[in-house]
Formats: structure tokens, C-alpha cells, sequence
């Protein structure tokens, strides 16, 4: 059962290339900025977004689940015995369809039903792993993934192993089967209040294939589709996508999102060239607001893992560097070979969830070796248990170990 | 000198009569009805008890009929409180308003007072006048016998005639002598004669017989009025076929653009020439009735996303800013429009995008109008709030002339239509036909003109409102 994510990961920074952020439409608690793709703008005419000549070797459609818990199987165990296994609400797949020649991708756009999978389950849906493999057409070829659970997952199976030297603070538990199980709390768009007003009386722009969704000014959510068309269909997926409860907290805290204002500077203008030059500022005065607003996830440093090559393309999930002192969002991708942004969907960590992962990386860093950890966290073995058993691990230590450390006044 | 409370007076005026040509209590793309309902009511309440006879004289204004509806409501509900100077010319515009008001409007009217127990010495006057004078009367005696039945029940008009046993004995005791009462009996038991009745009667009629749907929208098709023939379009498609032929030369070109957007792309291609003449001769007959006479006319119109309205009102400020774009042709001597996003073809205008009044207000300028209109909900986004100062600013250093924002969406957060800034007034719109009223009015918001002066604006508009109703009689 040895599957840990981010093992070989690599570090780069994320960027947005090959899209234009657009202006802000704010409702309520919250802001969504259209991000436009630059190879639809020339020919993009209302009504027939796209010009015939862009590529469409890559298109994501969505299937409805419905309402269903599902048990996934992610693979890792031995031939004909238990895999690993997670359990998850799963409203929606996406259907990823891609050739490799660049041609366009065929049928897109025809209803990817009823499959063995939609067919409503007895208690739970049985699915088998994340990103899986579906019959293509010619020269297209397709796998089912489930949006935001790879890169979910690969937070989950951080460090999942456990540790791999036999310290004397670990329970049995711990040793034999690492961090087994290990759960993190999420809440549904849909819980998030303004977020399905503010939706559907968003405007969606010509060539727009992504957002940038922020609470209260905090960025909640990345989203890019490949195609405008793509996006249109799957602009309503959002509400059903999970988000850290630190944005429900601030949805309800914060109903009306802080007022921005880029002004117009009148001074001095004589026609109404100079005007238009005005407003073309203030169209750069929001573009660098939003770049602002977006800084903790765009340029900073992630660790990347790939998980499917794809002829030109290449997806990959990704966790940012943890650090508790500014937000954390992981996520996961689809980068064309010219490094161009095809797809992207990441989570917003909660404070505490970030909290666990820093804690495991620093422990996984000292070879799970408790006195050296506490070192480097300016902290003691008991200061450090302590923190293990704030953050939800007191199943890794000993109960000994637990049964040293000085009570906490409980309520 | 106008005192503090003399320019508060001329704003909230202003501001009633702006909400009063756009609010009709339905559902918008930014608010739902109960919010709605809740801020326009708010609104009637305030004017009434702070400036009742100007409140009344709204009427005489061309606003909708809803609010129409609501005013007049309220003034019958509230009689004790009018000064006896304001009480004869208030009872005139009452009179003449309920008998402007479409039938079925004014008869939900009057079950609305029945309901709320308004039965003073006035409200019956006008209610019997009202019933007991209608040209109609038999006809909706029949089309709207619970309501005719309840209000005249109300306000003691005696049944005569064969109304008293049509409504009290019981119509199945006798054969009746008025042509539309014998039909109406005949019909509950033999199938043919439900043909002589309005296609709203007929229907519930035609289901109790287990008539075809197919059959009966042939047969019922005569007595079909114009509007009813709009609005079962689809229907009858599906039903017969063949959508039912009505007179587009009839409707207002608002109704006309509503329905020309509610049909898809191709076909509106393939009928191009016969949506466009029909267009044309609806707004030119709408310029007649109004007198409108323009200049050189820049309109920027918003085909934004949210132009696509709501469920309750479909596509309704799109197919606003359409049929101001085609009065506005057919009254100026020269007018361009300026879509948020530019279209080939206005009669295949769809909502869509981002509200970006910007680019069309610079453009708009720069082709220098004496006069530019804009037609939008008030909600720019692109960027955000950057059309109000722009106008700010372009006003201020005299590179636009007279400026009209109108805006078909009341929006309940800010009790009026939203504005797009201090610099340009902003008039409420229900009809492009309003535009004539709103320029007007908008030209007192604008020029800081008095109280007094929109009194006496209120005054004129007053006596053509019942001078009208002396002539007419």
C-alpha cells in the first residue's frame, strides 16, 4: 500500500500564460475575473467565439453524477489484493478528449451518458481510480477524470507512508500503516452563500475560457477550460466544486466585498483620444489590481508531479510550498508542450490544513526523526507532540508519548 | 432661492416617476420580485403620505400600468386624507386613469379593493361609473365574471338586465336573450358553441369537453385577438403546424422587438425583410402618436448578459434598447447605435458579454451627436464604474452634448433605476415610446429646475391628460 504523492516532484512557479485577465464583476461577497485566451480574442465575435482556425485538439466536457457519495480506487495494492481506496462526494467528471496530431477533437459536444458509471449505485458508487482511460474515436482519445481529486489526493497521500525508520515515539499503528486513514474537511460551493447568485448573474465574455474567483478579496479558485464553448457548459460546475471552510467563514463574515475603485483621471484631458488613453489605464490599473489580489497563487513556488502524458499535453497536480503565513492553494493542470495553460483548477487550503501538511513536511524533512523536527520548528518533542495531537495525528505517536504530555483543559 | 426642502421635493419626485415607468414588481436579473415589490411599494407609500397631490398627478404622466394600478389603489384606499382643494381634480384623474387601464388590469384592481374592504363613497362612484359605463360590459361580464362579479357585488351596482341572472340566479335556469350570455350557456353543454366565445373563455371550456388541442385552436382562431395570436405562436406551431398569422403593423415596436428576439437566428434571417418593414412602420407609427422629432442622435445600447432580463421578463431590456434604436431612426433626422458589443446586424442582436459602455460612449462622441441616449440596466462592469465618470468627465470638459441614460430595470437596492453616475440623469423606461416623457423629465433632472417648474410641467401634462378624456367623451 506504498503510494505517496509528490515523491519526484519537481519545483516551478505557476503563471497564466497564454490568458489575459479581463475585467471584475463583483456580486455580494464575491468577485469573479473573466480570464480570456489570447488565440480566441482575434477572431472572438459574440455569438461564434473562436475562429475557425484555432486549435481544438483539446476540449473537457463534464458528466453529471448526481448527488452521490463514491468510493474511488487509486490503485497501489497488490495484484488481486485490497488497493487504496478514498471516499468523497462527486458531483461531476470531467472528459477530457485530446488528439495528438492537432487536429480537431471529434464528436465533441455529443452527450457523453448513461456508462457503466452514472448507473446509480446501491449505497455508493464504485469508481475506479481518478484519471481513467475511455474509449476514444479515431484519432481522439479520452480518460474521465475527477476534477479537483487528484490534486486533493495528493495532499492526502503526502508523506503518506509514514515513517520509514523505526523511531521510538510511533505507534504500531503508524509503522504499519502510515498515515492510513487520513481525512480533510470540505465544503460544497453550493454551502458558500452569494457564490449562486453571483454566478448566474455573471456575465460571461467572448473567448473567456477561465475565472479567478475571489471571497471577500480572497482568491478561492482558479478555473480554466481549454475552449470557450467548454467553459460556457461548465460554468455552472463551479457551485457544485469543494472550497476550505476558511472562505465559507469569510463568505459569511464578509457579505459585501471591500469596494475597489479604479478612478478615471479627467486631469488635464482635452479630446477624446486622450480620454480613451485614460480608460485604457484604468483597464490596466484592474488587470494589475487582480495580479495583486491572485500574487498567492500565481509566482509562487510549487512542486509539480506528473500524472498523465498526453501527446503535446501533460497533466500535473501540484502543492505549493507550505507556509502558515500566507495562503496555500494546490491544484492541478493541463500545460501544452509551448507552455501554454490549457486547464487549471485549484483549492484554497484552510489555515489548519496547511497546518498538517507543514507539519508532515517538516517530520518527512528530518526523516520523521522527532528531536530533529522539533529543531527546526524552534520547538521540543513535547512541544512537537503536542502539535501533532492539535493538528488530528495523535493516532502516529505511542500512547506513552501521549500519556506524557501536560493536559490540555478540555471543554 | 430654493429652500432644502423644495430640491428634496423635485428628487424624490423625480426619482417616483423614473421607478414608476420601470418597475413592474416582476422578477429582474439582479433582484427577485419579492424585492422588487417590497422597494416600489416602499416608494408609493413615501410619495403619498409626503406629496399627495403630486402622487396623483403621476398619473397623468404615460407610467405604467402597474404603478398606475398601485396609484390608483392607493388614492382610493387613502380618500380620507386628500385636502379638499386637490379632491376634484384628484377623483378626475382617478376616473380617467382606471379608464385608461387595460380591462384586465383594472378588473384585478377593483378585486384588489373588494379584497382589501375599500368601500368608501368614492371608490364606489368610480367603481360603479367605471362598470356601469363600460362599452364592453357584456363581454366582460363573461371574459372576467368573478371579478366583475365580486367588484360590482362591492360596491352595491345592481345586476340588471340579464347580468343578475347571469351572476346571482344561476345561468343554467333559462335561455338568456343577449347573444354572448346564450353562447356562454350553450357552451358548457354542446361543443360548437364554445367557438363564440373569447379564445379565454373558450379554452377552460374546450378542456371540460375533452376537445383536441389541435381542433380547437382551428376552430377558436377567428375570435382570436391580436395579442393572443402573439402569444400562442409557439403553441399553435406545435399544435397546428403553422403559427397563427397576427398584425405586427398593430403592436408597439417594443412588443415587436421582444418578439423578434424571442425567435432563433435562422429563421430571423429568413424573415429579415418582413421583421424589418414591420419594425420600421411600428416605431413610425409610434413617432406619430408621440410627436417625437430628434436631431443628430447617438444611441449606446447594452446588449450585455444581463439584457437578457429574467424569467418573468425575457430579453425585455434588450428588446428595450432595440425598439429605442428603431424609434430613434424613424423620429431623427440622423442616428447611429452604438452596441457594448458591435453588431453587423441589429435584428440579430443576442445578449451576451460583459457591459462595457465605454468603448460605445467614446465612439459615440467622437461621431458628434447633438443629443445621446443610452439604453442600459445601469450595471457596468467593464471596467467596473468607469462609464459615470467618463460621462463626469466628458460633460465637464464639453466633448459630449446633453446626455439621457434610460434604464428599463428598477433596481430595489437603490429605489430607482441605477444610475451610471451624478453626471447624466437617469429616467426610468417601460416602452420606447417612453423615450419623448423621459427626455423631458430627464431635462429637469438635469438643469436643476425647480419645484415649481416641475409643477407646473406635472400641471400641463394634467389637462392634456383629462382634456383628452373630454374629447374622447
Amino acid at each position: 500500500m506504498s503510494r505517496e504523492s509528490f515523491g519526484d516532484a519537481v519545483p516551478t512557479t505557476l503563471d497564466l500564460q497564454g490568458l489575459r485577465i479581463a475585467s471584475p464583476q463583483t456580486m455580494g461577497a464575491v468577485r469573479i475575473v473573466p480570464l480570456v485566451r489570447e488565440r480566441f480574442l482575434a477572431g472572438a465575435a459574440p455569438g461564434a467565439p473562436g475562429s475557425p482556425d484555432a486549435p481544438r485538439d483539446l476540449r473537457i466536457a463534464m458528466r453529471d453524477y448526481g448527488d452521490s457519495l463514491a468510493v474511488v480506487e487509486v490503485g497501489g495494492g497488490t495484484p488481486g489484493g485490497l488497493g487504496l481506496k478514498y471516499m468523497s462526494f462527486v458531483p461531476h467528471g470531467f472528459i477530457v478528449s485530446y488528439t495528438t496530431d492537432g487536429s480537431p477533437v471529434a464528436a465533441q459536444g455529443a452527450s457523453f451518458g448513461p456508462t457503466s458509471e452514472t448507473k446509480p449505485g446501491r449505497f455508493v458508487r464504485l469508481m475506479h481510480r481518478m484519471v481513467k482511460q475511455e474509449p476514444g474515436e479515431g484519432a481522439t482519445s479520452r480518460f474521465r477524470m475527477l476534477p479537483l481529486h487528484l490534486a486533493m489526493e495528493g495532499l492526502l497521500a503526502l508523506h503518506f507512508n509514514g515513517p520509514d525508520i523505526l523511531w521510538s515515539e510511533y505507534s504500531q499503528q503508524a509503522i504499519r500503516r502510515g498515515l492510513d486513514p487520513r481525512t480533510e474537511r470540505t465544503v460544497r460551493g453550493t454551502w458558500l452563500p452569494g457564490l449562486e447568485e453571483a454566478l448566474r448573474t455573471f456575465e460571461i465574455v467572448p473567448a473567456q475560457v477561465g475565472v479567478l474567483l475571489f471571497i471577500a478579496d480572497a482568491l478561492a479558485c482558479a478555473f480554466v477550460v481549454p475552449h470557450p464553448d467548454d467553459y460556457r457548459r461548465l460554468h455552472g460546475s463551479l457551485l457544485d466544486d469543494f472550497f476550505g471552510d476558511l472562505l465559507r467563514s469569510y463568505a459569511i463574515l464578509y457579505p459585501h466585498t471591500p469596494p475597489a475603485l479604479a478612478a478615471l483621471d479627467g486631469a488635464g484631458v482635452t479630446t477624446l483620444d486622450e480620454l480613451a488613453g485614460r480608460v485604457e489605464r484604468v483597464r490596466a490599473d484592474w488587470r494589475a489590481y487582480t495580479k495583486l489580489l491572485a500574487t498567492g497563487l500565481l509566482d509562487r513556488e510549487v512542486r509539480v508531479e506528473r500524472v498523465r502524458a498526453m501527446g503535446p499535453f501533460r497533466l500535473e497536480r501540484f502543492v505549493p510550498v507550505f507556509d502558515r503565513d500566507v495562503e496555500c492553494h494546490l491544484g492541478e493542470r493541463i500545460v501544452r508542450d509551448d507552455g501554454t495553460l490549457e486547464y487549471l483548477k485549484t483549492y484554497r487550503m484552510s489555515a489548519a490544513q496547511v497546518r498538517r501538511a507543514y507539519l508532515l513536511d517538516q517530520l518527512a524533512a528530518a526523516a520523521w526523526n522527532m528531536e530533529l523536527a522539533a529543531e527546526t520548528l524552534h520547538t521540543t518533542v513535547t512541544g512537537l507532540a503536542q502539535r501533532l495531537v492539535a493538528a488530528g495525528f495523535g493516532y502516529l505517536l505511542k500512547p506513552a508519548v501521549l500519556q506524557t504530555l501536560p493536559r490540555t483543559k478540555r471543554r | 432661492m430654493t429652500t432644502a426642502h423644495e430640491r428634496v421635493a423635485r428628487e424624490d419626485l423625480l426619482t417616483f416617476v423614473s421607478a414608476c415607468f420601470a418597475s413592474t414588481g416582476q422578477r429582474e436579473f439582479y433582484s427577485d420580485s419579492r424585492g422588487q415589490g417590497v422597494s416600489i411599494g416602499f416608494l408609493h407609500e413615501y410619495v403619498l403620505g409626503n406629496y399627495r397631490a403630486l402622487y396623483a398627478r403621476v398619473l397623468a404622466c404615460g407610467i405604467n400600468d402597474y404603478n398606475q394600478a398601485e396609484i390608483i389603489f392607493r388614492l382610493l384606499a387613502s380618500g380620507r386624507l386628500v385636502a379638499p382643494e386637490h379632491r376634484a381634480e384628484e377623483g378626475a384623474l382617478l376616473l380617467r386613469a382606471i379608464e385608461r387601464l387595460p380591462p384586465q388590469r383594472a378588473m384585478r384592481l377593483l378585486e384588489r379593493l373588494a379584497e382589501a374592504r375599500v368601500n368608501n363613497r368614492r371608490t364606489r362612484a368610480i367603481v360603479r361609473r367605471y362598470l356601469g359605463e363600460a362599452r364592453e360590459r357584456e363581454l366582460w361580464a363573461v371574459k372576467y365574471r368573478r371579478r366583475f362579479r365580486v367588484a360590482a357585488a362591492h360596491v352595491h351596482l345592481p345586476f340588471d338586465g340579464e347580468l343578475g341572472s347571469l351572476f346571482v340566479a344561476g345561468w343554467r335556469e333559462r335561455a338568456y336573450t343577449t347573444p354572448l350570455f346564450e353562447s356562454f350557456r350553450r357552451a358548457h353543454f354542446a361543443e360548437a358553441a364554445i367557438y363564440e366565445l373569447p379564445y379565454s373563455i373558450a379554452e377552460g371550456l374546450a378542456r371540460k369537453h375533452g376537445v383536441p388541442r389541435e381542433v380547437f385552436l382551428r376552430k377558436i382562431e377567428p375570435r382570436m385577438t391580436n395579442l393572443e395570436r402573439l402569444r400562442l405562436q409557439d403553441s399553435t406551431r406545435e399544435a397546428l403546424g403553422i403559427s397563427l398569422a397576427f398584425d405586427p403593423g398593430r403592436l408597439s415596436p417594443t412588443r415587436l422587438a421582444s418578439y423578434v428576439l424571442s425567435l432563433p437566428r435562422a429563421e430571423r434571417e429568413a424573415r429579415r425583410r418582413e421583421l424589418t418593414s414591420a419594425l420600421e412602420a411600428s416605431s413610425a407609427r409610434a413617432v406619430r402618436r408621440t410627436n417625437a422629432r430628434f436631431g443628430r442622435v447617438a444611441c449606446v445600447l447594452d446588449r450585455s448578459w444581463s439584457a437578457s432580463g429574467s424569467s418573468e421578463k425575457r430579453r425585455r431590456p434588450l428588446a428595450v434598447a432595440l425598439a429605442t434604436s428603431c424609434f430613434v431612426r424613424a423620429a431623427a433626422v440622423e442616428s447611429r447605435g452604438f452596441w457594448t458589443y458591435p453588431t453587423p446586424d441589429e435584428l440579430l442582436v443576442e445578449a451576451v458579454g460583459q457591459t462595457d459602455l465605454v468603448t460605445p460612449l467614446l465612439e459615440a462622441m467622437a461621431w458628434r451627436p447633438d443629443l445621446v441616449i443610452i439604453v442600459s440596466d445601469g450595471f457596468d462592469n467593464d471596467p467596473p464604474g468607469t462609464a459615470g465618470e467618463l460621462l463626469a468627465i466628458a460633460r465637464a470638459k464639453g466633448l459630449c452634448p446633453f446626455t439621457l441614460h434610460v434604464n428599463p430595470v428598477f433596481d430595489d437596492v437603490s429605489l430607482g433605476p441605477k444610475p451610471l453616475g451624478a453626471a447624466v440623469p437617469t429616467m426610468g423606461i417601460r416602452d420606447a415610446e417612453d423615450l419623448p416623457t423621459a427626455i423631458a423629465f430627464g431635462q429637469f433632472a438635469n438643469g436643476g429646475a425647480t419645484l415649481a417648474e416641475l409643477t407646473t410641467a406635472l400641471g400641463a401634462r394634467v389637462a392634456h391628460f383629462l382634456g383628452a378624456r373630454q374629447d374622447a367623451a
